[in-house]
């Protein structure tokens, strides 16, 4: 019998893939076929989705871009004629189209992702779903679990980049009759999405992971903090949930040892700063997410007082697979001191924006021209953001340095949670600085002075730099500022707020002079700093300029050259866009 | 004893939620209660406040303080339709400012603004997580990708005819 999958993350469902999903349903029910319609997470491919795969004896066939439209065709001629369509078909036997993307990863993380219905306990156990957990309550103390977890070399991924074992030590080293273990599923980054494609593709890894964690350390119950924007995550966690107490894989004596687990759900209330740990346990505890200074950690004095480990979503998906494969596995693959893989979500101008996993140690430039495609309409490659509003940006002559948690670091920028934002020359980086600047002002919780305060005075700096007021003695303010937030915060994101203008001041500090000197924006981006007109060699008189025009400043009679009047116009870019002959200039 | 005007069927969702309250930790259910208020009426009203209050043994003013510390809580009713504007970084360096001006200049409002006629509320979020089909919008439930000027506007064309024919439909 034929499987159909159709891939319902997220992405999938934004692309039409609900939609797709119930026209097979529709068609397999009203022409009475024989096969199995199943739901899958997101395989990382979101450039290409609605993704339909069809299994078939052991072959496989994925259609990509599939609308409602084309389901009647794939049905007729695949379905109940064994013809596949291979117009539409990138991957099956013989046709690899994507064979770049899919060739350079190596996917421990996302092993199961797009692979299984991830509302389907039993297809998460027969992928040895479950078989950590079982090995190692059956033949492991704790004392070893963690020995391996060290061994293998796995840092904390939701940013930190701490060692996951070392933090399980310390935490089983407190002595105490309540232990909990924590999930941060928080992902705040905004441009990130490698936690909510885990939890909505493969819910049953993460559980997986906390389950042993717990185990190691001696905690009796469990949260996962998920953020309140992914309804469809806390869905299918839910049914995870539901699905491992009904088997009797949480609960009481699991697995009919003497360890006993529950976990709860709880959902975030949109904060940033909430993913901090200390705000996060205060949220849960359910008041206001504001961090607390450390020592004492977690690992001593966490949620209501008691031993905590915390742990994100990717840090714990990979825990099963390094139990069952050996920490030796894991520790084979990567650099010197960042050991595995690690789950990037590509975004920006980048052709192929999706969801990577290659092994840590890969280079930029790979990851961005060999597994990403290379930049959106060809343009050119300048820059990379990395670690979103804590992290910063490298500039595109530093493509060949090696992914790993030290290198970036000694950037200027972090590692982050796997947030890869591709900008070509058309972003401004003052702009970008000014974004992000933007946010964490908004999201600072307004504890520390320097944070409330001080990311408030920068901002209000790149307002000005951006709007063609800056003086000369910004880029210093802005410095000195920089320092002293980074000094005087108290939690990660006022420590780490200045980030993204230290990194574009050193890597792109011209392009800051001419705002401030020449009033220029090299990308043409700051709507301040360009002007439109229009050419009078391109320009063929269409009009259409003139529809799009919200303030009236274009002029013209049809199949004359239009006359646009700086006077009027608001720089809104709109003629820019509309005009298809490139008769629009922007200076 | 109460002079809540709260109706017996959405009293007894919050009666409900009591009953899971781990009586240890009695405060760690407030953001879950105010939540499940919200669910039920759009938005949270100071007669619930009260409420919870009462029920939670927390001040009203710590409750207040809890409500406007969480960008998800809101003190005023919603529109009809909420539009979900993306303000991401994948979203931004695609173009999500242009996004926002139209929408604004279609709808007459800012963020965090409802239109006159109750049709629309305008939000902003951090990232919709479908960062590859950016800029993004959501309405409602529904997710809107690669928008361009005339996609926002046929969209927001579609919701409003929606719109009118419910009410012929009310009228009828
Ligand atoms: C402002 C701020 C936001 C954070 N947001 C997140 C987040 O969204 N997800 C996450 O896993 N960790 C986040 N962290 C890091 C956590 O504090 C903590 O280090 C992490 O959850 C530990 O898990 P790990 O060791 O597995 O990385 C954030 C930290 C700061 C300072
Ligand atoms: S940045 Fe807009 S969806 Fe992620």
């Amino acid at each position: 019998m034929k499987k159909i999958k159709v891939g319902l993350g997220t992405c999938g469902i934004s692309a039409g893939g609900e939609l797709v999903f119930n026209r097979f349903k529709d068609e397999l029910l009203k022409q009475n076929i024989d096969a199995e319609l199943s739901e899958t997470g997101c395989n990382g491919m979101c450039y290409e989705e609605a993704l339909v795969e069809i299994e078939d004896d052991h072959k496989s066939y994925l259609y990509s871009k599939v609308t409602v439209d084309r389901v009647g065709k794939i049905i007729n001629e695949h379905i109940l004629n064994n013809n596949p369509v291979s117009d539409w078909i990138i991957k099956s036997e013989n046709i690899s189209k994507e064979a770049d993307f899919l060739k350079n990863q190596t996917r421990i993380v996302l092993r199961n992702c797009g692979e299984i219905n991830p509302t389907s306990i039993d297809e998460y156990i027969a992928k040895n779903g479950y078989d950590a957990i079982q090995q190692v309550l059956n033949k492991s103390t704790r004392e070893e679990v963690i020995e391996n977890i060290i061994k293998s070399g796995l840092r904390g991924r939701g940013g930190g980049g701490f060692s996951t074992g070392m933090k399980w030590k310390f935490a089983y080293n407190s002595n105490s009759e309540k232990k909990y273990v924590i999930c941060n599923a928080d992902e705040g980054d905004p441009g990130a999405f490698m936690d909510r494609s885990v939890l909505e593709g493969d819910p049953h890894s993460v559980l997986e992971g906390m389950m042993i964690a717990a185990y190691a350390i001696g905690a009796s119950e469990g949260y996962i903090y998920a953020r309140a924007e992914y309804p469809l995550a806390i869905k299918r966690l839910k049914i995870a949930l539901g699905q491992c107490y009904k088997k009797g894989f949480l609960g009481k004596n699991i697995f009919g040892s003497r360890f006993s687990l529950d976990i709860k759900i709880k959902e975030g209330a949109g904060a940033f700063v909430c993913g901090e740990e200390t705000a996060l346990m205060a949220s849960i505890e359910g008041k206001r997410g504001v961090p607390r200074l450390r020592p004492p950690f977690p690992a001593v004095s966490g949620l209501w007082g008691k031993p905590t480990n915390i742990n994100n979503v990717e840090t714990f998906a990979n825990v099963p697979w390094i139990i069952l494969n050996g920490w030796e596995k894991y520790a084979a693959l990567g650099t010197e001191k960042s050991k595995g893989t690690k789950v990037f979500a590509l975004a920006g101008k980048i052709k192929k924006s999706g969801l990577v996993e290659v092994p840590m140690g890969m280079t930029i430039n790979e990851i961005i021209f060999k597994v990403g495609g290379g930049i959106k309409g060809d343009k050119k490659f300048k820059a990379v953001q990395m670690g979103g509003p804590s992290g910063g940006c490298i500039p595109a002559s530093m493509g060949d340095l090696k992914i790993d948690y030290d290198e970036i670091t000694r950037t200027g920028a972090i590692m982050g949670s796997g947030g890869l934002i591709v900008l070509d020359e058309t972003t401004c980086m003052v702009d970008l600085a000014k974004y992000f600047l933007n946010f964490t002002q908004n999201e600072s919780c307004g504890k520390c002075t320097f944070c409330r305060l001080g990311t408030k005075r920068m901002l209000e700096i790149l307002e000005r730099i951006t709007d063609g007021k800056g003086k000369e003695s910004d880029i210093g303010i802005l410095e000195d500022l920089s320092t002293k937030i980074k000094s005087a915060s108290l939690c990660g994101l006022g420590q780490t707020a200045p980030n993204p203008v230290l990194t574009t001041l050193k890597y792109f500090r011209e392009e800051y002079e001419a705002h401030i000197y020449d009033k220029k924006c090299p990308a043409h981006s700051c709507p301040s700093l360009i002007t439109y007109s229009i050419s009078e060699e391109y320009c063929k008189g269409c009009g259409v300029c003139i529809k799009s025009c919200p303030t009236g400043a274009i002029t013209g009679k049809k199949k004359e050259v239009h006359l646009l009047d700086n006077g009027l116009c608001i720089k809104c870019g709109k003629c820019f866009d509309a005009c298809n002959l490139d008769a629009v200039i922007k200076n | 004893m109460f002079e809540v005007k709260i109706n017996d069927e959405k009293k007894e969702i919050l009666n409900f939620k009591i009953d899971l309250i781990n009586k240890r930790h009695q405060s760690g259910s407030l953001i879950g209660l105010l939540q499940s208020a919200q669910d039920s009426y759009g938005y949270i009203p100071e007669k619930v406040i009260e409420y919870i209050s009462e029920l939670v043994k927390i001040p009203a003013a710590d409750i207040y303080g809890v409500i406007t510390f969480y960008s998800q809580f809101r003190l005023k009713p919603l529109g009809k339709n909420i539009i979900r504007i993306c303000e991401g970084t994948a979203c931004h360096v695609n173009g999500a400012k242009t996004v926002l001006q139209v929408l604004q200049d279609e709808l007459g409002i800012t963020v965090g603004e409802t239109s006159e006629d109750d049709n629309f509320t305008l939000l902003s979020v951090a990232c919709l997580g479908c960062c590859s089909l950016a800029p993004v919008m959501m309405v409602n439930d529904e997710t809107f990708g690669n928008l361009t000027t005339d996609k926002i506007k046929k969209t927001l064309k579609n919701f409003r005819s929606k719109h009118i024919t419910e009410a012929v439909h009310e009228k009828n």
